[in-house]
């Protein structure tokens, strides 16, 4: 059984990591910020949220896990919301250095 | 012990994600594309502190994984406040779109 | 050769990394977001010397309420007609030389410590169980050095007259210039509706717990302020005139509270800010409480920044 959770860890976070990578290229090679917005939001939804699904079999109780996915809630939420002021900002033009 | 080696690489692995991010601080092109990437490191530092937590067995670190989690929309917030809007008393408030 | 060791080395490099450009960068948005993220990477560097209390400090404050008190500098800056002129050569050289001067001799202080360093570390573990509390720097805070903790929340609020005292005459007591969303959309609306009474609860978390783990009365009360300041950007609440009763009530009620319990340490055990036996708890209880407040109060109030005029909007 123990096994069975370690692997899963092992996967669930490896997966994590990649989309992390993933999100970490696109927003260094996508073309314009509202591109760059989504590739953030993949990071946020998938990197963050795989590597906390794998820390689930290894989390200190209840407690410890509601707190693993309160994290992965706010940061979405925030994610969510802060993506949407920035391209409401960009869209207009904001300011360019 | 395997397993904590594993996460500690894990961990290391979106640290070097996050210093790929910093490029795109470096670059911007626009201050919205900086605020992206301090997001993106943001959760990238969120996902580190996690992977630490479980692979030093200290849960309490998922305490501070929680506070950066909720409070980092908060520089996003006041960044978008200069980007978009004028001070409340000025009498050439910007325009909207 | 370990991992640790590995990610150590790579966690340092990228620190030197953003300070360095935190210092280049031209544009001061640039250096303000390289600071904020400085202050993400130093909070990882203190999880890594297992100082979870000062991690979580550095996290509340270096991540959220330093950016917003930085950018809302930047901004005022920008509308002050340009830059205006950067320090010239010779100013920098000698800047830079100082800094030198400091690291330096920070560092041959650090690398001659002897082997076992000098600490109390051992002997406040040693007493802590008497103490009534299970994380032993709540116990160094509030049992050990409460007269220094006392001072510091007193501190906190001169500072806090310090910046108050910028205010032109004619608007003393007025309402601070803090920036607001002059339209505020609606979804920042949502996000100001929806965080603050999970952020309070986190807030009072954070205090409560810090009793046994990691956490206490300041960055409770840093998350309370964040809340707070996040209330007031989305126009949800005005910013408060400084004059306001309750405002200065809640300034003090937490210092005044830790003093009146030292004082009463007079009568009931035999020194200042000492508690009778078995009451340790409580009391620290009632102290840490009252005084996550008032820290909440006092660090959004610092962020709002002085008064700028008399009414409000």
């Amino acid at each position: 059984m123990t096994l069975a959770l370690d692997i899963f860890t092992l996967v669930a976070v490896a997966a994590g990591s990649f989309f992390f990578m993933a999100g970490t290229v696109g927003l260094l090679r996508f073309p314009d910020t509202m591109t760059r917005l989504h590739a953030l939001t993949k990071v946020d939804n998938l990197g963050l949220g795989l590597i906390v699904v794998g820390l689930f079999p290894r989390a200190e109780g209840f407690l410890g896990a509601l707190k693993l996915l309160s994290v992965w809630i706010f940061v979405q939420l925030s994610g969510a919301i802060v993506s949407q002021l920035i391209a409401h900002v960009a869209r207009r033009g904001g300011r360019r250095t | 012990m395997a397993m904590a080696n594993f996460l500690l690489g894990a961990a290391g692995f979106v640290l070097a994600m996050v210093a790929l991010g910093l490029l795109s601080v470096f670059r911007g092109p626009s201050d919205a594309d900086r605020m992206l990437s301090a997001q993106l490191i943001g959760t990238g530092g969120v996902s580190v502190l996690l992977l630490l937590a479980v692979a030093t067995e200290i849960p309490s670190i998922a305490d501070v994984a929680l506070m950066l989690a909720l409070l980092a929309p908060f520089a996003a917030v006041a960044f978008l406040r200069d980007a978009s809007s004028a001070r409340i008393k000025s009498p050439n408030a910007t325009d909207r779109a | 050769m370990t991992y640790a060791f590995v990610f150590e080395i790579g966690l340092a490099a990228l620190l030197l990394t953003i300070a360095t450009w935190a210092i280049v960068a031209r544009a001061a948005f640039a250096a303000i977001v390289a600071f904020m993220i400085y202050g993400l990477l130093v909070g990882i560097v203190w999880v890594r010397l297992f100082a979870v209390d000062v991690a979580l400090t550095e996290a509340a404050i270096g991540g959220g309420l330093t950016g917003m008190l930085l950018l809302g500098a930047a901004a005022r800056l920008r509308e002050a007609e340009g830059s205006g002129e950067r320090p010239g050569l010779a100013v920098r050289l000698v800047a830079g030389a100082l800094c030198v001067l400091v690291s330096a001799a920070l560092g041959i202080v650090v690398f001659s410590l002897p082997d076992a360093a000098p600490t109390l570390a051992p002997t406040a573990m040693a007493n802590l169980a008497q103490s009534g509390l299970g994380n032993p720097v709540a116990a160094v805070l509030f049992v050990f050095r409460a007269f220094d903790t006392l001072l510091e929340k007193v501190v906190l609020l001169l500072a806090l007259v310090g910046v108050w005292s910028l205010a032109p005459d004619r608007v003393w007591g007025g309402v601070p210039g803090f920036r607001v969303y002059s339209e505020p959309s609606s979804i920042l609306v949502y996000l100001a509706q929806l965080l603050p009474p999970i952020g309070i609860m986190i807030g009072i978390y954070m205090f409560w717990t810090g009793a046994s783990h990691p956490g206490g009365a300041f960055q409770g009360g840093t998350v309370l302020a964040a809340m707070w300041l996040l209330v007031m950007i989305a126009r949800l609440q005005p910013v408060p005139a400084i004059s306001q009763l309750r405002i200065r009530f809640l300034l003090v009620v937490g210092p005044v509270i830790f003093i009146v319990i030292g004082l009463l340490g007079f009568v009931f055990a035999d020194a200042f800010l000492a508690y009778p036996a078995g009451y340790a708890k409580p009391l620290i209880v009632i102290a840490e409480s009252t005084l996550t407040l008032s820290i909440g109060v006092t660090l959004g109030l610092l962020v709002a920044g002085p008064p700028e005029r008399m009414t409000q909007q």
